[in-house]
């Protein structure tokens, strides 16, 4: 652990196993890579780790929550809907966690899906529906999300401001 | 095991099945499906069910357990039954209002209310 105070380049840690990325105090970034295969437990692990990552970050209370959100939404999205639980497909993640911001982005390697085409899950016809909330919740708890790569990617933003 | 704990606790009031999560995070599939069956048996036991579903512990909840929520809700209303939904933290609070399933789901702020709330 690097000494309260000191901010440390060059590498005072052990080599990181892999999907770490360098480890460091305030004023670093944590930068984790994944790639794993088409399994809700495997997209469980990855969260826990991102999540560890957020909150070693400084990143608490409602901007924790709304992470745990945005990220289960869109591992299950990625794994279940996109690569449709496929076993030859695989799930790409990144994560850039500063203290002041937390990057995530998700890309699967299914067909792809227009984001305009995605009903209302708020309409009274579509309330009783028991899927379709899930691209909501990303875009309601994250402060930016940008859809690309014909909806095989997601990049989603959350800033660390200092909320109640 | 510790593995073995049922994530649901049933106790009675008169005629209303009072139910709590004993785990703080209706979470993975397996755990969702798992409750849903529950809550299905349960609405099936009796005529015009009665239930109350007690959030207290709950820190976390995914899209796909709102989805196993909305099942129960519809199950309960084709056996005529009522359903109600208490104790919800603020931040569980705001999904739901984001979600507009404030709306769709009778949600109190304590026990008392929602036991008084049964008809």
């Amino acid at each position: 652990m690097a000494v309260a105070g000191s901010n440390r380049h060059g590498d005072t840690n052990p080599p990181a196993p892999r999907g770490r990325g360098a480890n460091g105090r305030q004023g670093s970034a944590h930068h984790l890579t994944f790639t794993i295969p088409s399994e809700l437990s495997a997209g469980r692990k990855v969260q826990q780790q991102i999540l560890e990552a957020i909150e070693q970050k400084g990143f608490h209370g409602h901007n924790f929550f709304a992470i745990n959100l945005a990220l289960e939404e869109a591992l299950t999205n990625a794994i279940k809907h996109g690569n449709r639980l496929d076993p030859h497909k695989k799930v790409h993640v990144e994560a850039k966690v500063s203290a002041r911001r937390a990057e995530i982005i998700i890309e699967d390697e299914g067909p792809g899906f227009d984001r305009s085409n995605v009903p209302d899950p708020t309409a009274q016809e579509n309330l009783e529906k028991c899927s379709g909330r899930g691209i909501l919740l990303i875009e309601s708890y994250m402060n930016r999300v940008i859809w690309d790569r014909g909806g095989r990617r997601v990049r989603m933003v959350k800033t660390n401001k200092k909320t109640q | 095991m510790a593995e073995s704990i049922p994530p649901l606790s049933v106790t009675r009031e008169k005629d209303v099945r009072v139910i709590e999560f004993t785990n703080n995070r209706i979470l993975d599939e397996a755990n969702i499906a798992e409750i849903g069956n529950t809550l299905s048996a349960l609405i099936d036991e009796v005529d015009n069910p009665k239930l109350l579903l007690d959030f207290g512990t709950v820190d976390h909840l995914s899209s796909a357990a709102l989805g196993m929520l909305i099942n129960a809700n519809n199950r309960v209303r084709e056996h005529s039954g009522q359903l109600r939904l208490t104790n919800i933290k603020p931040q569980i609070l705001e999904v739901f209002v984001i979600t507009k399933l404030n709306k769709l789901f009778k949600i109190l702020p304590s026990r008392a209310e929602a036991l008084a709330s049964f008809t």
